[in-house]
């Protein structure tokens, strides 16, 4: 095998809680989407913020509210992201942010727009932010040890050659990097959608086992109480059709190809929940591409794997993602969207063994400080999932 | 030069690779799992990505892909037919 990984390091930044990043992001964070201008201004002002802007955060209430707020505060806490200002319209759910950002031990300020307004609140932002961003710039990356490393996947746009040679190449990674403690994630619920008693069987525990099929089965409750039909072109979606997926069976078996062959899955995590030690977690979540990488960024996962057949052009403002394609004329159409070629494959030029490896290298070479495609190409899409109607 | 790709000797389709598939034209298979080749003739054309029969379907049959369901018949499909939504449906939902 070309990659050696017993003593493999990457470059990153340690965090204060011990976590290392692999990006130095100083982040605008609206608590809610009054709060989207402020912070968009401030980012446009002082050179080096990333402002992070999203459409929800009023009258929420419940489990909902709380997955916003885990959302949130596992964004700012990402190791990726060094500093953080918060904004939201009033003080309160802004503080709330803040303070649960700042359990990392990490910089953080909050700001809110009521009894201010926008251009003070703007100003009063700015000059925190540009103290973060000076701050952030002097920070240095050091050698860090694989196990460090925390890997998430979700594909997009699957076709039938993700199937065939993007998803096995990804799980063909991941088996490698299982036995060396990185920490991992897989989900997409629907999609597992026919295939669900594979992943069963790979559960390390029968708790482990009950607690996914519980996940995969309260999905599924969600999807028979509001569909109209068999939700033909949603999943599959029609550019899963147009690829040649037939049915959600046929889409979820070559999704679950992400996890490898030999790789167990050693805990389940609800929506935007942290996992609590290395090995391959499930994590409950939607399949819609922006949606799941999200809730990957608020969980801690510092590099995603996206596997794409038909040329799902998905980033994220905080995770980079490596995209990986075995689709000869998506790679052919599309070649600045795609990270790593492995539609090799297809013509049988090298084995998947070669491709896992060809990932591999990706991975270290982005963990390094790569832009990805994604983020050169500025793709942050942040978005946020939504259990139910606001009150 | 192989035309498409099967998962699993056991499957009853496979996944075309190449662009520009004809009607009668012949076709060679690799099954993944299995490393060998078959042959079978295309009964019309087959766009990239798309799957073919490689084994005769009734209506009402289980389709077979990576070893597994992955749906059933809803009309008969011969050997070398295109398998896709007018003729395979899902079994869920």
């Amino acid at each position: 095998m070309g990659v050696d990984l017993k003593n493999a390091t990457f470059r990153g930044y340690k965090r204060e809680n011990g976590r290392v990043g692999v990006r130095n992001h100083v982040v605008i964070l609206p608590v809610d989407d009054l709060s989207n201008a402020a912070c968009e201004a401030v980012a446009n002002g002082v050179k080096g913020a990333l402002a992070i802007p999203h459409p929800y955060g009023r009258l929420q209430f419940g489990a909902d509210l709380e997955l916003h707020f885990r959302t949130l505060i596992g964004a700012g806490a990402n190791p990726n992201v060094a500093a953080v200002v918060v904004i939201g319209i009033e003080d309160g759910w802004a503080k709330r942010v803040a303070d649960g950002i700042a359990t990392t031990g990490k910089p953080v300020s909050f700001f809110g727009i009521e009894g201010h307004g926008d251009l003070e609140t703007i100003r009063r932002a700015s000059q925190q932010t540009k103290e973060y961003v000076q701050w952030a710039s002097e920070l240095r990356r050091e050698e860090r040890p694989l196990a460090e490393l925390w890997v998430s996947t979700k594909c997009g746009e699957s076709d039938t050659t993700s199937g065939i040679g993007a998803n096995p190449c990804v799980g063909n990674a991941f088996d490698k990097l299982y036995p060396h403690g990185v920490t991992l994630v897989f989900g997409e619920t629907t999609e597992l959608t026919g295939g669900e008693q594979l992943v069963a069987a790979r559960c390390r525990t029968p708790a482990v086992r009950d607690k996914f099929m519980f996940m995969f089965n309260r999905y599924q409750e969600v999807v028979n109480r509001h569909k109209t039909n068999d939700l033909s072109e949603s999943q599959p979606t029609k550019g899963n059709i147009a690829g040649g997926l037939t049915t959600i069976e046929e889409k979820a078996l070559g999704n679950i190809q992400k996890i490898g062959r030999k790789c167990l899955v050693d805990g389940v995590l609800d929506k935007a929940e942290a996992p609590t030690g290395p090995g391959l977690w499930f994590m409950d979540s939607s399949s819609a591409a922006a949606e799941m990488v999200t809730l990957c960024a608020a969980s801690g996962y510092a590099v995603h794997f996206f596997p794409t057949g038909q040329g799902n052009v998905i980033g994220n403002p905080i995770l980079p993602v490596i995209k990986i394609c075995a689709n000869p004329r998506t790679v052919r159409l599309m070649p600045e969207h795609i990270d790593v070629d492995v539609s090799g494959i297809t013509r049988r030029e090298i084995n998947m063994d070669q491709a896992g490896d060809k990932l591999l290298e990706m991975m270290f070479r982005t963990a390094n400080g790569r832009l990805t495609a994604a983020e050169a190409l500025g793709h942050r899409e942040f978005v946020l999932t939504r259990l139910y109607e606001s009150a | 030069m192989i035309h498409f790709v099967v998962h699993d000797e056991g499957d009853s389709v496979g996944v075309v690779v190449v662009e520009g598939v004809k009607a009668d034209q012949e076709l060679t298979g690799w099954i993944m799992d299995q490393d060998r080749e078959i042959v079978v003739r295309a009964q019309s054309a087959i766009p990239m990505g798309h799957k073919l029969a490689i084994r005769p379907l009734a209506a009402n049959d289980t389709v077979i892909k990576y070893g597994v369901d992955i749906g059933r018949a809803v009309a008969a499909i011969k050997v070398g037919e295109h398998a896709h939504v007018h003729n395979i449906k899902t079994k869920r939902w």
